[in-house]
């Protein structure tokens, strides 16, 4: 087959057919696409204001990694005015996590943006091989999930920036639309598809891939040959999200747009949901200060049960009732640090325009 | 009589994203394929000289050929209905397969094809 030309510099050889539109292009073209559609996604929802110090949540994996790399580059081209920091979440997962964390510290070097990491074991105590030692393999990623979410924002304030990204590509979106579809949470629904989400004391956090497709962020990592892990987590996530995954997938490869479609259709929730607003009233966590719906935070309450061998305490209804009938909570429990937030707000206000 | 072929093809073969684990985590592979294979993409080699319908090989034969001599464990992670599994991508000389004819693209000396999975780690 004669090689074709770009379809948008008309010169060099098409060397990728992106997913979203079929366009034919060449790789010096679909760096630049790639990088300005992220720019634009990033200026329209106005992410960042000059000044702001911003924590990249770096995993290693290929998401990050390229979120890191083009976080870099942009704010180099356009002036952004950002402070960048990486925040790695340490899980304390032997032969996972640990060389993941590897490819992080590489990428402190070769971006040369300040590392900060955080473990599950110097914040709770316990680390996820030491959870799953007690729990076994059912509800690890709950535990989990729980544990990240405030691990983040801790790190956040240590760090003392405004606003964490994340590397949440389209698919990953899309996937989680269906998720909660399929689990009938109407709520989270609309939520899921916010780019940007932002407690009354928490930082802000943002997905400037929220439109980026998981095949372009791949391929950009290939092409621009950048260092990242891909490597399974040992206690793998569970089998109906696999599902989701793999049904996307298939509907991605019959047509590409249903990536989008998809995440439209997540979006088309949310501004029902605004109509109605019956947010739960947001309070701090007894214990730790952590922002919670209830008198104890989710992690306060994962991390008693794990203390006092009741591992189901933060996960069922009946788990939690049992955890009270045991009585109180004793003196000597072990406690999360008090969480604080303090907002430096001393970033100047110029929105950062498209230029 | 078409058996009687003995020509071949040597190739470069390069897994990444993860699916270097399915392949006794071994990155890359010089493979050489039989030039001419059959239809029905039966990967026995040598091709038996009895087999009459044959056709150049091409990356379908490829994925079929990885599957059944390269591939160390849980094929339905690689392949899934004559092709790679959806979201694994592959690059042919580092272009993208989806211009190149994907599985109809006829091998030739020297190409380097390479496998990537984007379903590993986020
Ligand atoms: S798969 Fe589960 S246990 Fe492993 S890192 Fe993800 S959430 Fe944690
Ligand atoms: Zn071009
Ligand atoms: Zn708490």
């Amino acid at each position: 087959m004669p090689p074709r030309p770009c379809a948008l510099c008309e010169k060099a050889r098409a060397m990728i057919k992106r997913p979203k539109t079929g366009q034919q292009i060449c790789r010096d073209c679909f760096f630049y696409v790639f990088e300005t559609e992220v720019h634009n996604t990033i200026t329209e929802a106005q992410l960042f204001k000059s000044g702001d110090r911003v924590a990249i949540g770096a995993s290693g994996g290929k998401d990050s990694t390229v979120l890191a790399y083009v976080m870099k580059t942009l704010n180099e081209r356009y002036n952004y005015g950002l402070n960048l920091f990486l925040l790695s979440i340490d899980e304390g997962i032997t032969g996972y996590r640990d060389d993941s964390l590897e490819t992080v510290k590489r990428n402190q070097q070769q971006y040369s943006m300040p590392l900060k990491i955080l473990s599950y074991e110097e914040l709770y105590g316990w680390t996820m091989d030491s959870i799953v030692s007690q729990v076994g393999r059912k509800n690890n990623c709950t535990f989990c999930g729980v544990f990240r979410r405030q691990a983040l924002d801790r790190g956040a304030a240590m760090l003392n920036v405004d606003h964490i990204v994340t590397g949440h590509n389209a698919d990953d979106i899309a996937e989680t639309v269906l998720m909660n579809i399929m689990r009938g949470d109407i709520a989270r629904l609309g939520r899921c598809t916010a780019i940007c989400t932002q407690g009354d004391d928490t930082i802000r956090r943002s997905k400037p891939f929220k439109y980026a497709y998981e095949k372009e962020i791949v391929m950009y990592a290939y092409f621009k040959k950048l260092d990242y892990f891909s490597t399974e987590c040992i206690y793998s996530p569970d089998a109906y999200r696999g599902h989701a995954r793999a049904f996307l997938k298939d509907l991605e490869a019959a047509r590409p747009s249903a990536i989008i479609d998809i995440i439209h259709s997540g979006e088309a929730f949310e501004i029902k949901e605004e109509i109605k607003a019956t947010q739960k009233v947001q309070q701090t966590c007894q214990r730790c200060g952590y922002m919670s719906s209830n008198t104890l935070c989710k992690a306060c309450t994962l991390l008693e049960g794990l203390e006092r061998g009741m591992a189901n305490a933060g996960i069922t209804d009946r788990g939690t009732k049992q955890l009270q009938a045991e009585g109180p909570t004793p003196e000597n429990l072990r406690k999360i640090p008090f969480f604080e937030y303090k907002p430096t707000s001393t970033s100047t206000t110029i929105d950062i325009e498209a230029s | 009589m078409a058996g009687a072929e003995t020509s071949s093809v040597t190739i470069k073969v390069e897994f990444s994203g993860g699916l270097e684990l399915l392949f006794s985590n071994q990155r890359s592979h010089t493979l050489t394929l039989p030039a001419a294979v059959p239809t029905d993409n039966a990967t026995t080699v040598p091709v038996p000289s009895t087999i009459e319908a044959t056709k150049p090989a091409d990356i379908t034969y490829l994925i079929h050929y990885l599957r059944d001599h390269l591939l160390q464990e849980r094929a339905e992670l690689f392949e899934e209905n004559g092709t790679v599994r959806p979201g694994i991508l592959v690059l042919i000389n580092d272009t993208d397969w989806e211009l190149e004819g994907e599985g109809d693209y006829v091998v030739k000396e020297g190409d380097e094809v390479v496998f990537i999975s984007t379903l590993h780690g986020g």
